[in-house]
């Protein structure tokens, strides 16, 4: 079984989805399409047992991870010969972390979506493909297979939105796709600029790392090096979001039904900073030294841009999901502090990175998650009234007062993980952003001086809106609401668990990841030095 | 080969008169009119046995003036997939019930005889012969709703575009001919080697482009597509858009490999008609795209999709190199299956709910949500999204283009224009999926239609996951 582990983590929960619809039609009395309560009940049970099945896969896979063995658990075979193409599976410090979380917040997803309504076979096939495309692209160490399994993503991703999201959904999914889209197929001629660049031909990252160090061409007086490195750093910009790439983001976030927006945050955009450390830093690691400065640039935009966005908002969701932006800043000048000259600086801010990727995961996935039961319960989820609400009487008003009397569970919660998000010690995010600044400072002095300002302002938007909503009067127009029931507490509390583990123990993840990010710094600054850069 | 030992490597295609002759005969005799069918059908099906006994043959017939060699062979294949389900499909096609069915047959067995001489023709005789088969018969079929003013319409635009092209083709074919002397394919490309006019050689050039870029539909020649694509029968339109695009790009590549390129695998003479190709392979792209977008009938939609399609492919054979002839075969391959899956779902959408626009399609999803699902995939396909057909045609094409390592901007105007196909791909999506049904008319799924749905949409998926055996294949039938 061990290995073939990582193949059992992709396919279970697809062969999840195809026994929903196997089973669809033993079930439903009648044979149609639509869901009785009995299939309803099937498909999400089914649902809950195989990103069940594959968390505790993935625990396993955690706990019986050697740290500073190199890639573990590969599984290597030939897929199409004529093109070099294999299925290639492996797992490393980097992708262990993002392995675990997308089985978690698959796993939370579902139970959050308990009571979806609207076509229960479609949603949980549709959610479990997903969940399979996401955890491929981490797993895979094949070009090829990384990119089938980046593009399956979108597919479903479309559907989720587009069917179960709200009010202007169907813009939202079809721009997400164009977006995402774009990106990718940038990464496609990349990819296969590459592998027509390497000798011998090859799809195989690891291969890949030795002869792309041999690439050397010009194209209209441009480093052919210098595009690959642009067309794949936009392609995985996109889904990051860096700062312009970012508008498809709020929208989506805003539409798409709680676990699909837990799922898009926690994970896919991972998947973004994910690619730049597994491909563009060890592939094309001299132009990671003269795109540094621009990657960090860009990090200082995202954590300010992101901030004051969120500032503005008056829809909570939109809020969190501005909040993103922001926290994802971090992780792009933590990864640009590799160049640093000092060790401490630079293992500081690749590993800061990679801890907060997990970590903005958790946080933002509790975010999410306390937005959706918000509203579940109430059906909006303002802070304030906007100003054509339509009743007159509440527009621009205050939506929420005093909460925090009503539902003391609820808000407790709230406040754990608005603490979390502005990065409050002894909280996970306190960790990551702290390393991230450290390995900034090391080599970008000023550009982190700014960036730290965005602590200021993740304290303002997350701070006063605590403050509307949960404290002060208690608003009268939501009588007789109900505190969190236990299914809720069930999404909420491991990640509670998770993010105060991490916040005071980081240890538990650090050790982990921290072999392989080190060998990833040492990788690139040599290579860089054999290229002949620096 | 003298023309009498060529018979013995023609018989698929005497099969194919034979039929023909059987099914127009079988028309006249009152008790036996209601078989044509079956007989136009079991007719491909020997040829198709006939034609498997040829595999690995690589003979020059009549006196060089026809190649039975593996190209035209894997090419043949299609041809009779494509009629194959045409004719199968056309019988269950409501609007079709009142044309002359056996007459249909008839004329469309003769398109597939045409398209296997266009594809083995190598000679400017037998290739002019070849279009021409193909052509003539294409104009009534178009037209075949006699009643139907569009169809109408469609026929006459297609006569006049269609005569135009062939009097511009056959116009560079006499240049040809002047400048070397010779009819064959082979005696061209050994004349002219010794030519020192490269502006006459560029007009030939031009003048044979605008011929073959009439069938494959390229821009400047496309203007007659849209408009015949709407006003034909739908399992015409269907047959159109993948059958004699691939006979045009199987002649194309045939006459521009062996007559406007040397041995080394570099243009003749100079005359770099690689980037010219390259040009109009952006142009007819960007184009065929760009116009997509604004449709609202489906089958105009995918009229003007199939232009970019062609786009797609020319930006291969803007690389010399038999890579580029394996990616655009590869391609075609993909192409079949995904294009006439996609308009076997027109056909079943008009028989069903009388569905011409998008709107019409609203709901289409939930009513029939098999059906639906397979026109995701179909859809995903022909965008090029993996794992599909469609991306893996799209990857070797791309491939061909980053590995010539010349046209990189041509690569970046071709996937920018995937990212367009997928907006108005993905409104057929939308409109069967993101919209709730207007009203509760059951629809039936089921029969013929979806068989031949399902039949096409298989391949369309898997092919994009394992595509081994298409790749051996195709490598093996390469050689002109």
């Amino acid at each position: 079984m061990s290995s073939h582990i990582l193949s059992l983590l992709i396919f279970i929960p697809a062969a999840g989805a195809l026994l929903m619809l196997i089973g669809h039609r033993f079930i439903s009395s009648n044979g149609n399409s639509e869901d009785s309560g009995k299939t309803a009940v099937f498909h999400k049970w089914i649902a809950v047992i195989f990103t069940g099945l594959q968390l505790f896969l993935s625990i396993w896979l955690w706990v019986n991870y050697v740290p500073g063995g190199g890639i573990q658990y590969q599984e290597h075979h030939a897929w199409i010969q004529s093109f070099n193409i294999e299925y290639f599976l492996g797992v490393d410090g980097l992708s262990l972390p993002l392995i675990v979380l997308t089985a978690l917040l698959s796993f939370i997803g579902v139970v959050s979506s308990w009571n979806i309504k609207k076509s229960v076979l479609g949603y949980f096939s549709l959610l479990l493909l997903l969940d399979t495309a996401m955890m491929g692209v981490f797993c895979s160490l094949d070009f090829f297979l990384f990119y089938v399994f980046w593009e399956l993503m979108l597919l479903p991703m479309y559907f989720l939105i587009g069917i179960w999201g709200g009010p202007q959904r169907m813009y939202a999914a079809i721009k997400f796709f164009l977006y995402t889209l774009l990106g990718s197929v940038l990464m496609l001629l990349a990819m296969l600029a590459l592998y027509f660049y390497t000798e011998p031909h090859t799809f195989n990252l690891i291969a890949m790392i030795q002869s792309g160090a041999a690439i050397r061409d010009t194209f209209w007086g441009m480093d052919i090096r210098m595009l690959i490195f642009v067309a794949l750093f936009i392609g995985f910009a996109i889904k990051v979001p860096i700062v312009p790439f970012h508008t498809w983001l709020p929208l989506a976030h805003v539409e798409a039904p709680t676990a699909v927006s837990v799922i898009l945050a926690g994970v896919l955009l991972k998947m973004g900073t994910y690619g730049l450390l597994r491909i563009n830093y060890p592939l094309l690691p001299d132009q990671v030294y003269i795109f540094a400065w621009s990657i960090a640039l860009l990090g200082v935009i995202n954590i300010i841009w992101g901030a004051l966005n969120a500032i503005a908002q008056i829809d909570l969701k939109k809020m969190v999901a501005y909040s993103s932006v922001s926290h994802m800043g971090y992780v792009l000048l933590g990864m640009a502090a590799v160049v640093s000259t000092s060790a401490a600086g630079s293992q500081a801010g690749i590993n800061g990175a990679v801890m907060q990727m997990f970590n903005h995961g958790t946080i933002t996935a509790m975010l999410f998650l306390l937005v959706g039961i918000i509203y579940e319960k109430v059906h909006h989820r303002y802070i304030f009234f906007p100003k054509d609400y339509k009743d007159p009487a509440l527009a621009g008003k205050l939506a929420f007062g005093g909460l925090a009397g009503q539902l003391p569970v609820y808000s407790g919660f709230v406040a754990l993980a608005f603490f979390a998000g502005l990065g409050l010690p002894a909280l996970s995010g306190f960790i990551s952003e702290a390393m991230c600044f450290i390995g900034g400072f090391s080599i970008f002095r000023t550009l982190t001086i700014i960036g730290t300002l965005g602590i200021l302002l993740n304290a303002i938007y997350f701070l006063r809106s605590y403050m509307h909503i949960f404290l002060g009067p208690v608003s009268n127009a939501y009588e007789g609401l109900k505190d969190m029931n236990g299914r809720e507490l069930l999404t909420i509390v491991p990640l509670a668990i998770i993010v105060i583990a991490l916040g005071v123990y980081p240890r538990l993840m650090l050790d982990v990841i921290s072999p392989t990010m080190n060998s990833l710094i040492k990788l690139v600054q040599d290579m860089a030095l054999m290229v002949g850069i620096n | 080969m003298s023309n009498f030992s060529s018979i013995a490597f023609y018989l698929p295609e005497l099969l194919l008169v034979l039929t023909i002759l059987a099914v127009i005969v079988v028309d006249l005799i009152p008790g036996l009119k209601r078989f044509n069918w079956i007989i136009a059908l079991a007719g491909i099906i020997f040829t198709g046995i006939l034609l498997y006994g040829d595999y690995g043959v690589s003979e020059s017939l009549y006196m060089g003036t026809i190649a039975a060699d593996p190209f035209a062979h894997y090419f043949k294949w299609i041809f009779l997939i494509a009629g194959f389900f045409t004719i199968l499909v056309s019988r269950h096609t409501h609007s079709l019930r009142d044309a002359d069915l056996p007459e249909y047959n008839a004329l469309l067995l003769i398109v597939v005889f045409g398209l296997f001489l266009m594809a083995s023709a190598t000679n400017l005789v037998t290739v002019y012969l070849g279009i021409e088969t193909v052509s003539l018969p294409s104009y009534i079929l178009a037209g075949i709703l006699k009643n139907d003013r569009k169809s109408n319409e469609a026929s006459l635009k297609y006569v006049i575009f269609g005569a135009f092209s062939s009097g511009l083709m056959i116009y560079g074919f006499s240049w040809l001919y002047g400048l070397t002397g010779s009819m064959s394919l082979s005696g061209i490309q050994q004349g002219l080697a010794g030519v020192q006019e490269p502006l006459a050689l560029y007009m030939a050039i031009l003048l044979v482009l605008a011929g073959f870029g009439y069938k494959i539909s390229m821009v400047p020649f496309h203007f007659w597509t849209p408009d015949v694509y709407e006003g034909s029968p739908t399992p015409v339109t269907g047959f159109l858009s993948v059958a004699p695009k691939a006979a045009g790009f199987a002649v194309l590549m045939r006459f521009f490999y062996s007559v406007f390129t040397t041995g080394s695998m570099t243009p003749v003479a100079g005359v770099d008609w690689l980037t010219l190709i390259a040009l109009l392979s952006a142009v007819t792209m960007t184009f065929g795209n760009l116009i997509a977008l604004q449709q609202d009938n489906v089958k105009r939609m995918l009229a003007f999709s199939s232009i970019a399609h062609a786009g797609y492919m020319l930006m291969a054979l803007s690389i010399l190199s038999p890579d580029a002839i394996r990616a655009v075969m590869i391609y075609l391959t993909m192409y079949l299956f995904m294009n006439m899956g996609a308009f076997f779902m027109v056909i079943f959408a008009e028989n069903q709910l009388d569905a011409h626009t998008v709107e019409d399609w609203k709901g289409l999803g939930r009513k029939a949500p098999f059906l639906g699902a397979l026109t995701v995939i179909l859809m995903m396909s022909l965008t090029g999204l993996p794992p599909s057909a469609g991306f893996v045609g799209k990857l070797y094409l791309f491939a061909v283009v980053i590995a010539g390592k010349k046209f990189y901007w041509l690569a970046i105007v071709g996937v920018l224009n995937s990212v367009v196909s997928l907006f108005y791909y993905f409104r057929i999506v939308k409109a069967m999926w993101l919209f709730n049904p207007a009203d509760t008319k059951p629809v039936k799924a089921g029969g013929v239609i979806t068989l031949s749905i399902l039949l096409f949409t298989i391949p369309a998926l898997l092919l994009g996951i394992y595509w081994t055996p298409i790749i051996n294949l195709i490598d093996k039938s390469i050689g002109f």
